[in-house]
C-alpha cells in the first residue's frame, strides 16, 4: 500500500467555533493507481490534498505514506518527504518568474543536494520528456499556459516521486492545452507513476482509473454519487 | 550557499532603484565613519611623524634636573659629579637589544651677548654640539654642502665646524659659509660643511622640547664641532647626552628606559642636585596628543553609528516588504521540499548582501570624501585598512541583524497560506 489514511479528521478554528473540514476520511492508494478526487468547492478536497501532500497535518487519524507513518512527523521531515516522495502540480503553475524553465525544473534537486551539473542535465531530460526540449532556456513569461504547466509537471517529476499530486491541473488552461496535459498524465501513469488529482471537471475525472467523491468533508464510497453529475 | 548568494544578487539587481535607496542609509553611515576614521588616523600619523621624525627612530637621553632637561649654558654650569660617557658604558648601550647605533655628544646653549660663538664680531644664539663620528647619521642629518668631519679631524683635534641651516641663516647673509672662520671661545674654527635634517617635508622634530621651540619658532640653529675638539673651547669632563637609533619606532620607549637606567647609574656619582638621565618618551607624548584628538572624534563616530542604525531599520523595512511580495515563491519552495533553514538563509543572505554592497559603496564614498576634505580644508587624512575591513564586515553584520526578523517571518510562513494568497 503506497498511501493509507485512516479516520483522518481536520478541524480549523474559526473565531470561537471549530469547523470540521474533514470528517473521518479513509483512503488507500495502490502503487500505479490513478485516482481523481472530485468535489464542489468548500467540500474539503483541497484540505485533503494538502494533507496527502504533507503540506498540512491532520487533527486526528493516521496517515502512512510509502510505508511510513507521517501523521506526527516533524516539519523538516515533511519537507524531505515532499521533496523526495511527492511531486506537485498546481492550478496556476507557480513557476518562479525570474528563473528559466531549466532552473525552475531543477529547483527540487537543489533541495535534494544534487550537484549543479547533474541538476542541469536531469532538468533538460525532464523537459524533453514533457515535449519542451527546445524551450529549456525560455523564461516562464515566454511560454504559453499549457507549456508552463508542462514545465511544472517536469519539475514535479524530476525527483522521480512515488506520487504525483495535481490540484486542478487544467483549471487555468484552454481545452486544447488541458487535453495535452491530461494526455501527459496518462503517459506518466502508463509508465508507472501513481497519480492523485483533484478536480471539479467531470471530463478530467473520467480519465482517471478511479474516482472518489468528497462532500461536506466526507469521502464517499467508490461509485457513490455518479460521475456525470453537475455540482 | 553559492546559490543563495547568486539568488540574493538577482533579487537586489531586480530592484535596482529600491535596493540603492535602501542601501543609502548604510552608505551614508559607513561613509561618515570612514571619513572620520581617516581624519583621526591622518591627525595621529601627523602627530607621530612630526614628533618622532619618521624613519629616524632616534631616542635622545639627556641630563635632567628633577623633571626638567638640564641645559648647560653660562648660567647653568656643568654640574659636579656627572661624568662624560665612558667607553664601557657606550659599549653597554650598543649591546642593548634593538639598538642599531649610539652616539655621545656634548651640548651647550649659547647666547649672542656672551660671544661664545662669533663670526666677524657677530654673536650667535643657539646650540653648540661636540659630536662623535656617528652623530649625524644617528640623529638623521644629511650633508647638504661642503664636507663631513673626517677621521683626521677627530684624531688630530682639528678646529673645524659644521653648521645647520638655522646657524647659516643667523650668521651668514648671502654668503657661502664653507671656508669661513668662526670664533668659538676665542679659538678659530673653520666651517667645512652644512647639514640639514633628513626630513621629508618641513621641519623634523626630534624631541618634545624641539616641538615647543618649533612652535615658538625660536630655534637659532646649531653649530657642530668634533667631540675631540670640545675641550679646546670648553671642558673635557662635561656631562654628555646620548642619542640612540632604534631598530623600529616601537622599540624606542623601551630602549630609552634602559638607557636611562644605565646612564644614571654609570654617570652620576654625586647624590646632590637631583640629577638623572631621562629619555624623551616621544611615543608616550605622541600617544597623549593622539588621545586628545581621538577623544573629540570618538563622539563623531557615535553619531555616525546612529545613521547606521537608521540604515539598518530601513533594510529591515524593505526586507519585510520583499518577504510579503514573495510569499508565493516561499510557499512554492517549501512545497517542493525546501527546509525552513534554507528559506531563512536565503533572506538573511539577501539582507547581508544588500548591506555589504552598501558598506563597500560607503567605504568608497568615505575615501573620496576624506580626500576631498583633505584638499579643501588642509586637514591630514590617511587610509586605515583595518577600519575599511571592519566597516565592510560590520555592514554585513547589520544585514544579518536587521534581516533576522524578516527572514524568520519568511521561514515560518505556512506553505498552504503562502500558496493560497494570490
Amino acid at each position: 500500500m503506497l498511501l493509507e489514511m485512516k479516520d483522518i479528521c481536520k478541524d480549523y478554528p474559526q473565531g470561537k467555533e471549530v469547523v470540521k473540514i474533514l470528517k473521518n476520511v479513509d483512503l488507500t492508494v495502490e502503487e500505479g493507481d490513478y485516482l481523481a478526487i472530485m468535489g464542489p468547492s468548500g467540500s474539503g478536497k483541497t484540505t485533503l490534498m494538502n494533507i496527502i501532500g504533507c503540506l498540512d497535518v491532520p487533527t486526528s487519524g493516521s496517515y502512512s505514506l510509502n510505508g511510513e507513518d507521517i501523521s506526527r512527523a516533524s516539519e523538516n521531515h515533511l519537507a524531505d518527504v515532499r521533496n523526495s516522495t511527492l511531486g506537485f502540480v498546481f492550478q496556476s503553475f507557480y513557476l518562479l518568474p525570474k528563473l528559466s524553465a531549466r532552473d525552475n525544473v531543477a529547483l527540487p534537486l537543489l533541495y535534494a543536494g544534487v550537484k549543479k551539473r547533474e541538476r542541469s542535465r536531469r532538468a533538460v531530460a525532464a523537459l524533453e520528456m514533457v515535449g519542451l526540449g527546445d524551450r529549456v532556456d525560455f523564461m516562464p513569461n515566454q511560454l504559453s499556459g499549457g507549456q508552463q504547466q508542462r514545465v511544472a509537471i517536469a519539475r514535479a517529476m524530476i525527483n522521480e516521486p512515488k506520487i504525483l499530486l495535481a490540484d486542478e491541473p487544467t483549471g487555468a488552461l484552454d481545452s486544447t492545452s488541458g487535453h495535452q496535459v491530461m494526455d501527459l498524465f496518462d503517459q506518466l501513469n502508463a509508465a508507472g507513476t501513481t497519480i492523485v488529482l483533484i478536480t471539479h471537471e467531470p471530463a478530467v475525472g473520467q480519465r482517471a482509473k478511479r474516482v472518489r467523491r468528497i462532500l461536506d468533508g466526507r469521502l464517499l464510497a467508490e461509485g457513490e454519487g455518479g460521475v456525470g453529475d453537475a455540482w | 550557499m553559492f546559490e543563495n548568494i547568486s539568488l540574493a544578487f538577482q533579487g537586489i539587481w531586480g530592484h535596482k532603484m529600491r535596493s540603492f535607496l535602501t542601501m543609502l542609509g548604510i552608505i551614508i553611515g559607513i561613509a561618515a565613519i570612514i571619513t572620520i576614521v581617516s581624519t583621526i588616523k591622518g591627525t595621529n600619523d601627523q602627530i607621530k611623524e612630526s614628533l618622532i621624525g619618521s624613519g629616524t627612530n632616534a631616542v635622545t637621553v639627556q641630563l635632567y634636573q628633577d623633571t626638567y632637561p638640564y641645559t648647560i649654558s653660562q648660567w647653568n654650569p656643568a654640574p659636579e659629579g656627572v661624568l662624560p660617557v665612558a667607553e664601557e658604558t657606550r659599549q653597554e648601550l650598543e649591546e642593548l637589544d634593538s639598538v642599531v647605533a649610539v652616539s655621545c655628544y656634548n651640548t651647550r646653549r649659547v647666547d649672542s651677548y656672551e660671544s661664545d660663538v662669533c663670526y666677524q664680531n657677530k654673536g650667535f644664539s643657539g646650540e653648540i654640539y661636540g659630536v662623535d663620528e656617528s652623530y649625524f647619521s644617528v640623529a638623521g642629518y644629511r650633508l647638504s654642502h661642503g664636507r663631513n668631519f673626517l677621521e683626521e679631524d677627530f684624531a688630530s683635534f682639528r678646529k673645524v665646524a659644521i653648521l645647520d641651516a638655522g646657524a647659516v641663516d643667523s650668521l651668514f647673509v648671502n654668503k657661502d659659509p664653507v671656508g669661513e672662520i668662526l670664533e668659538i671661545k676665542g679659538e678659530p674654527f673653520t666651517v667645512v660643511g652644512v647639514v640639514d635634517k633628513k626630513a621629508q617635508s618641513g621641519y623634523a622634530i626630534e624631541s618634545y622640547r624641539d616641538y615647543v621651540m618649533y612652535a615658538q619658532n625660536s630655534s637659532g640653529g646649531k653649530v657642530f664641532i668634533p667631540g675631540t675638539a670640545w675641550p679646546i673651547a670648553y671642558n673635557f669632563d662635561e656631562p654628555q647626552a646620548v642619542i640612540l637609533k632604534a631598530a623600529s619606532t616601537d622599540d624606542m620607549t623601551t630602549i630609552g628606559q634602559k638607557a636611562e637606567d644605565i646612564l644614571t647609574k654609570a654617570q652620576i656619582t654625586a647624590s646632590t642636585g637631583n640629577f638623572s638621565y631621562k629619555s624623551d618618551d616621544l611615543m608616550g607624548q605622541a600617544a597623549q596628543l593622539q588621545e586628545f584628538s581621538n577623544a573629540t572624534n570618538n563622539q563623531l563616530l557615535w553619531i555616525a553609528g546612529i545613521s547606521l542604525l537608521v540604515g539598518g531599520i530601513g533594510v529591515m523595512n524593505i526586507m519585510l516588504v520583499t518577504v510579503t511580495e514573495r510569499t508565493r515563491e516561499i510557499g512554492l519552495k517549501k512545497a517542493i521540499g525546501a527546509r525552513k533553514r534554507r528559506i531563512l538563509w536565503q533572506f538573511l543572505t539577501e539582507a547581508a548582501a544588500l548591506t555589504s554592497i552598501g558598506g563597500i559603496l560607503g567605504v568608497g564614498a568615505g575615501l573620496g570624501l576624506s580626500r576631498f576634505i583633505a584638499s579643501a580644508m588642509g586637514t591630514p587624512t590617511a587610509v586605515s585598512y583595518p577600519a575599511i575591513a571592519v566597516a565592510v564586515l560590520f555592514s554585513m553584520f547589520i544585514g544579518v541583524i536587521f534581516g533576522m526578523i524578516p527572514a524568520v517571518k519568511a521561514a515560518n510562513l505556512n506553505p498552504i497560506d503562502a500558496l493560497r494568497r494570490e
